[in-house]
Formats: C-alpha cells, sequence, structure tokens
C-alpha cells in the first residue's frame, strides 16, 4: 500500500502526527492485552483448578506441551488445525456481518458424512486429485446448502438466525448420523460408520513432514477471506451491516443478496472443513454420533481474534497444541478429557470480565487526551447519576471533541 | 443603551423583596467543556424573564441545574434569599420550582386529568373530584379550556404544551421554567402561550422563558439575558427595552449573542427576511413554470411501529425549486423522505424522476440517478463513527469504479477525491483517516452533505437539515440548499421548523397525519396558513 497523501487543506501537524501515532500504539497495546490476557488467566486458573483437584499443573501443562509440540508432535498439532482454521475462517466471515451462524455443526457433520459416504468409491474410479476436489466442493456445497434456509428466512423476513441455525443444526446432525447408519454404512462391519478410504488414497503429506497438503489450503482460505474481508466491495459492505443494518440499509446495500452470501460462503467454509477432516491421514471415514463438534471449541478464539482472518491462526495453533497435547496430557493425569472444555470455558469467562473492564476503560479515554483525563480525575467531585450528565450534555449541543477543538 | 454586565446579587441592588429564586455564580464543567462559567440569574415575582442563547451556550444546563437534574460544580442557588440545594427533579418542585420540559412528559395513554394526579403520590387514595376542581380553577386562571378526560395522545401539541404547564404549577410551584416551549408549536398556539404566560405574571409567578428564537425573547420578555459560550453576555433589563425602538435592541442582542462575528453571520431570520423576499419572488416564477423533475402520484407507504407511514401523497418539484414539507415531528416525515429515496417500499402509488418511474428501483439505482438523500439520523444510518471520514464519503458507491476495480479499494483515488470533497464542504477534520465518530454533529452532517451533493446531484431530499447545528453551519447548509436549486438541482426540504422553511422554500406543502394536507406559497402570511394547516384546520385547503 502506497504512503497515504493527505489533502493540502488538512495537513497533518507533527504533534498530531505523534498524537496519532501514539494511539496507534495505544490501540495495538490494547489490542494485544485483551486477546491474550484471557489465555494467561486461564492457563493459570486451570492450573489452580488441577492443584485443587491434587495434580501438578506444572507436570500437566509440561505434558500438553510434550505431546502437542516437543519433537515431531507439533506435526499432529499442525493436522488437526486444518478443519479448525477453516471452521473460525467461515464462522469470522459472517460474524463480521454481525449475523451468527451457530449452525457449524450441522454443516460440518453433513459435510463429512458425505464426504466419507462417496469418498471410497469417488477416489477408486476417478483420477485421485479430481476425486479430491469433487470431494470438497460436495461438502462445501452441503454446507452452504444447509445454511440456506435460515439464510432466506433471515433475508426475507429477517427471522432470528440463532434460532434456526440451531435448529438445522440439530436436523443436520442427526441426518449426518442416520446417512452413515443407513446408506453408508460399510456392509462389513457392524459397527455404525462408514466405509473406510484406502490409507493411500488419502490426502499426500507435504515431502519431508507428516502434515497433509490441506493445510496449506487451510492458510490459503485464511489469506483469502483476511483480503476479502479488508481489501474488496464485498468485506466493507459485510463491515457496515455488522456496524449498523440501517446504515447498511440507508447506503443502499442489497441487504437480503449480502445475507444470503455470507450465510452461503460461511457454510462452504465450514463444509469443506469437514472434507480436509475426512480426507486427512487420521481418518477416511466417520463414526456415526462420534463426528467431532470443533465450532463449539473454536468460537472463543474467533473472538479473540477479533473477527480478524490472520489473527485467528496463531489462537487456532494454541488450540490445536492444547487438544493435542491435553488429550494426552489428561489421559496421563488420569483426568477427563472434558478438562480442556473447562480450559476453553474459563478463557471464555475471562474475555467477558477484560470485556467489561476495557469498555469502561475506553469510555473514559477515547475522546480526550490523557492529560486532560487525568486532570479531569483529580478535580473530580462526586457525581451524579452518568444517565442524567450525559443527557444535560446532549441537551445543551455540547460535544465533547468541539470542546477540544 | 445600558447592558447591565452581571455583577453582584440582583436582590441587594434591588433592595426590598428579594428574587423568587437567585443563581449565583454557578459553574457547570462536563469534560472537555465549561457549559456554565460564574453565571448569575434570578427570577422576580410577576416577571418573564427570557434566557436567551444559541445551541450549545450553556442554556439546557442552567435549566437542569434549576430543575435539579444537574448539580453545579460551584456556585449557589438562593430561594427567597435563603440559601437551598436543589438536588433532584423532586426537590425543584418542593422549592416551587415548575419545568416545563421541550419534550413532551406526558403519558399518551392516559388521560389529562390521570397525567396530572401522577405526581401525588402523597395520599394512598386519589382525591379525583378534587383535581377535577384544581384543574378547573387553573384552566380560569390561565384563560384555556382543557377537557380533563380527554386522552392525552389526542390533544394538539398547543394543549399538550398547556397541560403540561398546569402540571408543572400543580404542586403549587412559583417560578414555572419553560425550556425552548415553542420549538414544536404553530404561530396561534404561540400566541396562547403569550397570554398564559400573561396571565401567570398577573398571578405574581415568576416565568423562565429558554429560547434562541430572538423574537419571540422580544415579544415575550420583561429581562433578557444573554447566553454566550457558557457564560452571561449581557442582560437587558425591563426598562430599556421598554424604551429603546426594536431596530437597535435586535442589533444589541445579536451583537450579545454571536459576539464580533455577529455581522458576518446574519442567520437571525427576521433580520434578513425582507431581502429574501425579494429575491424569492422572482425565483418562484421561474420554479412554477419549470418541468417536473420529482413527482410523486398518490404514494402511499406504511409506518413503522408507532412511526405512521404516509398516504395518498402527491406532489411535484419543479427544475431549480425548493419545497418544504412541514408538520409536527411523527407525522409521517419520516415514511416520506424514505419512500422517495427508496428506504422504504411504496404500497400504492408511482414516483417519477424526470418522467422515468423510479417506485421500483432500488436505494442504489435511485443514487446513481441522481436523487439523494440526506437523513436526519445522522449517527443511527448516516455515518459509521468507527469508519474514517474517507470510507464514510463513499459508503453509498461502493464497488463503484474508479474507487473500486474488480471489488478491490483503490485507497488513492478515494482518498484524493475524500481529501477534495472534505476541502469543498469545509468538513473541519484532522485528516481523512480521522474516524467521523470523533467529529462533531456539525462536521458530521457535512459529511453527509459532500457525500449526498457530489457526483451530480439532481434531487435532494433533506430531513431535518440542520437539527441540532450550531448556528454557523446552519447557515452554511442552508446557503448549499440553495446553492443545489440555484445550480438546477431540486430540494425537498422535510423540517420541523418552520421558521427554516420559510428562510428557504419557494412552497411549503403540510404534512399531518400521513397525509398532505396543503401547499402553500411562500408569500407573506404562509407562516400562518403553515399554522393553520398544521393543526388541521378545515377552513384553508390552500393548494399552489
Amino acid at each position: 500500500m502506497a504512503e497515504t497523501t493527505l489533502p493540502a487543506g488538512a495537513p497533518l501537524e507533527p504533534a498530531a502526527l505523534a498524537l496519532l501515532r501514539a494511539r496507534v500504539a495505544t490501540r495495538l497495546l490494547d489490542v494485544g492485552i485483551r486477546s491474550l490476557v484471557p489465555v494467561v488467566l486461564a492457563l493459570v486458573a486451570g492450573g489452580l483448578l488441577l492443584a485443587a483437584l491434587g495434580r501438578n499443573p506444572f507436570t500437566f501443562y509440561g505434558h500438553v506441551w510434550d505431546y502437542g509440540v516437543a519433537q515431531d508432535n507439533w506435526q499432529q498439532s499442525a493436522v488437526s488445525m486444518v478443519p479448525l482454521l477453516l471452521i473460525a475462517v467461515g464462522l469470522t466471515v459472517i460474524f463480521r456481518a454481525n449475523i451468527w451462524n451457530l449452525g457449524y455443526n450441522g454443516q460440518f457433520a453433513l459435510g463429512a458424512a458425505l464426504v466419507a459416504g462417496y469418498g471410497p468409491t469417488l477416489v477408486d474410479r476417478l483420477p485421485l486429485w479430481f476425486a479430491f476436489v469433487l470431494l470438497a466442493l460436495l461438502a462445501a456445497a452441503v454446507g452452504a446448502a444447509w445454511t440456506l434456509v435460515p439464510a432466506l428466512l433471515k433475508a426475507w423476513y429477517g427471522t432470528n438466525e440463532i434460532i434456526t441455525t440451531l435448529m438445522m443444526s440439530f436436523v443436520g446432525v442427526d441426518l449426518a448420523d442416520y446417512l452413515i447408519k443407513g446408506p453408508f454404512q460399510d456392509p462389513s462391519i457392524r459397527t455404525p460408520q462408514t466405509r473406510a478410504i484406502a490409507f493411500d488414497k488419502l490426502l499426500p503429506p507435504i515431502p519431508g513432514t507428516s502434515i497433509d497438503v490441506s493445510l496449506l489450503v487451510a492458510f490459503a482460505a485464511v489469506l483469502v477471506v483476511h483480503y476479502v474481508l479488508t481489501r474488496t466491495a464485498f468485506g466493507l459492505r459485510l463491515h457496515v451491516l455488522g456496524a449498523n443494518p440501517r446504515a447498511a440499509r440507508h447506503m443502499g446495500i442489497d441487504l437480503p443478496r449480502l445475507t444470503v452470501s455470507s450465510f452461503l460462503i460461511s457454510g462452504a467454509l465450514i463444509g469443506g472443513a469437514a472434507a480436509a477432516y475426512v480426507l486427512s491421514p487420521f481418518w477416511g471415514y466417520v463414526r456415526a454420533d462420534q463426528i467431532p463438534t470443533y465450532g463449539d471449541s473454536i468460537i472463543p478464539f474467533v473472538f479473540l481474534a477479533r473477527l480478524n482472518a490472520l489473527a485467528v491462526v496463531p489462537f487456532v495453533a494454541f488450540y490445536a497444541i492444547l487438544s493435542t497435547g491435553g488429550d494426552f496430557a489428561a489421559s496421563q493425569e488420569n483426568l477427563p478429557t472434558d478438562f480442556l472444555l473447562v480450559l476453553v470455558g474459563l478463557i471464555l469467562l475471562f474475555m467477558t470480565v477484560i470485556e467489561y473492564l476495557g469498555r469502561r476503560r475506553e469510555l473514559g479515554s477515547s475522546y480526550l487526551p490523557a492529560g486532560l483525563v487525568q486532570a479531569l480525575r483529580a478535580t473530580r467531585r462526586p457525581a451524579p447519576k452518568p444517565a442524567l450528565d450525559e443527557r444535560a450534555v446532549a441537551a445543551s449541543g455540547v460535544d465533547a471533541d468541539e470542546g477540544r477543538a | 443603551m445600558s447592558v447591565h454586565e452581571h455583577s453582584a446579587s440582583a436582590g441587594a441592588r434591588a433592595g426590598g423583596e428579594p428574587p423568587l429564586v437567585e443563581l449565583i455564580g454557578i459553574r457547570k464543567a462536563y469534560p472537555g467543556v465549561l457549559a456554565n462559567d460564574d453565571v448569575s440569574f434570578s427570577v422576580r415575582r410577576g416577571e418573564v424573564h427570557c434566557l436567551l442563547g444559541e445551541n450549545g451556550a450553556g442554556k439546557s444546563t442552567l435549566i437542569g441545574i434549576l430543575s435539579g437534574l444537574v448539580r453545579p460544580d460551584a456556585g449557589a442557588i438562593l430561594i427567597d434569599g435563603r440559601e437551598v440545594s436543589i438536588d433532584s427533579p423532586r426537590t425543584a418542585l418542593e422549592h416551587g420550582i415548575g419545568t416545563v420540559y421541550q419534550h413532551s412528559t406526558l403519558i399518551p395513554a392516559l388521560s389529562v386529568l390521570e397525567n396530572l394526579m401522577l405526581g401525588d403520590t402523597r395520599r394512598l387514595r386519589l382525591d379525583v373530584a378534587g383535581a377535577r376542581r384544581r384543574l378547573a380553577e387553573f384552566g380560569e386562571m390561565l384563560g384555556v379550556e382543557v377537557d380533563p378526560d380527554a386522552t392525552a395522545a389526542d390533544l394538539s401539541l398547543g394543549r399538550q404544551q398547556q397541560v403540561e404547564i398546569v402540571k408543572a404549577l400543580w404542586r403549587g410551584s412559583r417560578v414555572l421554567v419553560l425550556d425552548e416551549p415553542t420549538s414544536m408549536l404553530t404561530p396561534q398556539a404561540f400566541a396562547e402561550l403569550e397570554q398564559v404566560l400573561g396571565r401567570l405574571k398577573g398571578q405574581g409567578l415568576g416565568v423562565v422563558f429558554i429560547t434562541h428564537k430572538l423574537h419571540e425573547a422580544l415579544s415575550l420578555g420583561d429581562r433578557i439575558t444573554v447566553l454566550r459560550q457558557g457564560r452571561i453576555a449581557g442582560t437587558l433589563e425591563g426598562k430599556t427595552l421598554r424604551a429603546a425602538p426594536a431596530e437597535e435592541l435586535r442589533a444589541a442582542i445579536v451583537g450579545l449573542m454571536f459576539g464580533e462575528e455577529a455581522p458576518v453571520v446574519t442567520d437571525v431570520a427576521e433580520l434578513r427576511e425582507d431581502i429574501e423576499r425579494v429575491e424569492l419572488d422572482h425565483d418562484r416564477r421561474r420554479a412554477a413554470e419549470a418541468e417536473t423533475v420529482l413527482e410523486l402520484d398518490d404514494v402511499s407507504a406504511p409506518g413503522h411501529g408507532t412511526e405512521p407511514g404516509v398516504e395518498h401523497v402527491s406532489l411535484r418539484l419543479g427544475f431549480g425549486e425548493i419545497l418544504g414539507v412541514a408538520g409536527i415531528d411523527g407525522n409521517g416525515q419520516r415514511a416520506l423522505a424514505e419512500v422517495v429515496a427508496g428506504q422504504r417500499h411504496a404500497t400504492h402509488g408511482h414516483i417519477r424522476l424526470y418522467d422515468a418511474p423510479v417506485t421500483h428501483l432500488s436505494v442504489s439505482a435511485r443514487q446513481k440517478l441522481g436523487l439523494r438523500y440526506v437523513t436526519d439520523d445522522r449517527l443511527g444510518e448516516g455515518t459509521l463513527g468507527g469508519l474514517s471520514v474517507s470510507l464514510n464519503l463513499f459508503l453509498k458507491r461502493i464497488g463503484q469504479r474508479p474507487f473500486w476495480r474488480f471489488g478491490r479499494m483503490q485507497r488513492g483515488p478515494i482518498e484524493q477525491t475524500a481529501g477534495e470533497l472534505v476541502q469543498r464542504f469545509d468538513v473541519r477534520t484532522p485528516s481523512v483517516s480521522t474516524r467521523a465518530g470523533t467529529l462533531s454533529g456539525g462536521n458530521i452532517q457535512k459529511v453527509m452533505l459532500a457525500r449526498e451533493l457530489s457526483f451530480d446531484p439532481k434531487v435532494v431530499v433533506f430531513h431535518k437539515p440542520t437539527y441540532g447545528l450550531d448556528v454557523k453551519t446552519t447557515a452554511t447548509v442552508r446557503d448549499m440548499i440553495r446553492g443545489l436549486a440555484r445550480a438546477g438541482g431540486a430540494a425537498l426540504v422535510i423540517s420541523t421548523d418552520l421558521d427554516e422553511l420559510l428562510e428557504i422554500c419557494d412552497r411549503i406543502a403540510v404534512l399531518s397525519r400521513g397525509r398532505l394536507v396543503g401547499i402553500v406559497a411562500n408569500e407573506p402570511g404562509a407562516a400562518e396558513q403553515v399554522g393553520r394547516l398544521m393543526v388541521g384546520d378545515a377552513a384553508v385547503e390552500a393548494a399552489a
């Protein structure tokens, strides 16, 4: 991006520029603190909890490190990142528009069931790469299609998508289970699962690693989504819709179309995640009632990343390590694997706390230079109810910013 | 002319009876702003004391302090010469200060009597008969007739205000504070209010009358105090007011209100009225013959929630014309603006732009054809506070060349054009990348105007274009509207400020309960006619 050229009429004085830089730095610091502090606090609180349960937290976290990162274990974490990343960006896209696609479990399960159901046949009959692409497209199409009912209801009637996507999600999960137990059931065994794709016909690894190539696709998806959100007309429209639907209407944005397309993109990415999951060298099949619900664990990190597609990557990596290493660590320490969900829950809790504190702080500092705020704080008397104060300011037509100018 | 610069207690000066209420050295600061600075002010028995000042001069803060909504940082409040502390609206009432706020505080679904008895929590049982008698007494005292059993929502605004006045006096107040009481009144209702105030004075009450309209202060005030930037700019005593010729008084007060800039800012409507009228006459003839650029033919659109829609509205807007739409707030103004802009679908009728039907076109299609809408809701829909000024300037052109190419945002052209617009429309912003939310209301309005009035505007709907703006920006905005018309565009100005419409419009249509009840040419006497149409006086079926 080229240097921003300012108009002749509004040159930035060095002082103003310095102030602006300081603000940007403060803001970055702020964002960093808000994103990282909840994670750190959750780890500390989780440690205390472990200690209360009679385990040594350092041993536990040590195990997480050993099994999730050390030696070649990081590769396993990396493989498990793929579906997480795709779901995370799929959610990022639609959350940006302030639309809540909470049907990710159903979209994922249906995509997984179909890929596992048709995969064994397709990889045998078609050229392998063609089969992969076809299966990925199939999963994406199914994921997208599963959002269509909530999307259209939202677009046409303004129906609350939180409820409709959740309902569709239950139907989707059950339908996936039905498909696995019925038409896609492996006839040779009694366990309710699909036929497995042969190991040599699953996604090949990146040379020199045991990580399959879908990780590259996932990274590419992250980059593309980030580009679309930040640099394109579509991304700006999503932002406007997310920030203020009334403004979006005023600006002449085609809301039904935008709503439906953001749903479809979100569903397609989540469906695609299911394809990557089934075709990864770990699996090749799915079992009924055991399709993972990755979306539930990844949602907090989407928010920690502030709906920024790039920022999602480190958080997903963190969670992948935690879950890969944590599984082993929990079994080593004789803890249920659900302990990981406790950690995720703690992160959510601390996020809420930090957000609350942060918002209060911002109220005090965002309008005015810091020095003035301090001066005012020093002279502040017991104030009347703030609501009245604000009303009075509004009523007197006094604008804080005008006052500063 | 002796302009009394505020000094010590008015009571001490008068020597005898202390004023009913006296404020001494009041100071109130909000973050970054000194709303009241060393303000002293008093009301005596049997006088109307006008408090005059433009938006942001500190009037509302002072009233808030009197009525117990705001607590001062410093200064004293004296009632009958004794210092008191007013820490809530209730204490203010107990001290005999009743306030009528700018916006109605009546509960629409309740009857007049019920509204009046709401504050009576002293006894368990409601004394309906007593209240009825009391209301009759007040009615006689004020010279108005109010039906005790009428539902508040059914009353005209003028009547509602009379009920508000009774409500403020209900508990035996001796000081009545009226905060911009005329902003929503018709000229007829204003005359009634004038009479009511006269009778209150006769009863020995003190009245504080807040306004930003000079002619009201002159016709009502026994004393006029001018606030400017939180300080008392000066006080005109009764003697001066009666003795000095009107023109001289006006000049003096304008000087006090606007300081040194006064000669430049000639916004005070009546000062320029006469000159403008002459110019307008010529333009108006031209407009009448001109071709129609926008036509609404029997258009209906639904309301949203409690806010009404419009029904069977027909109007024509000619080349170079400014057509005003007057009406009391909440009579379908928003529905009218939105149906023209395309934000609301017409359920009936046709809209034509240059004879081409646009009824079924989207907002953005109409925007491209030059049909623009400056919304009254600047923060709620007109701008996005979190985005930069430059992006806000382009929110209605997302995806259009040359600012977007193949969907990709072109930062260079956007910022360059934004810079030009910022200069042309005199938006005061540190830079085009400043977040729009940090600008003042006036500058946000200029950002919106820059967006709507650039790229070949043809017909622009202005909805309350100067609401809440300071005098200078108001003048600028009105000049922009005139400029648009002069350049061959046309403007539909929807406003609840009749003075504004009288100042800039060629014709004024009146919207009442979602219908256009008449269109009046802006000639002498138009105010009267519009006022009658606003209250639904069927006798004037004026059409132009």
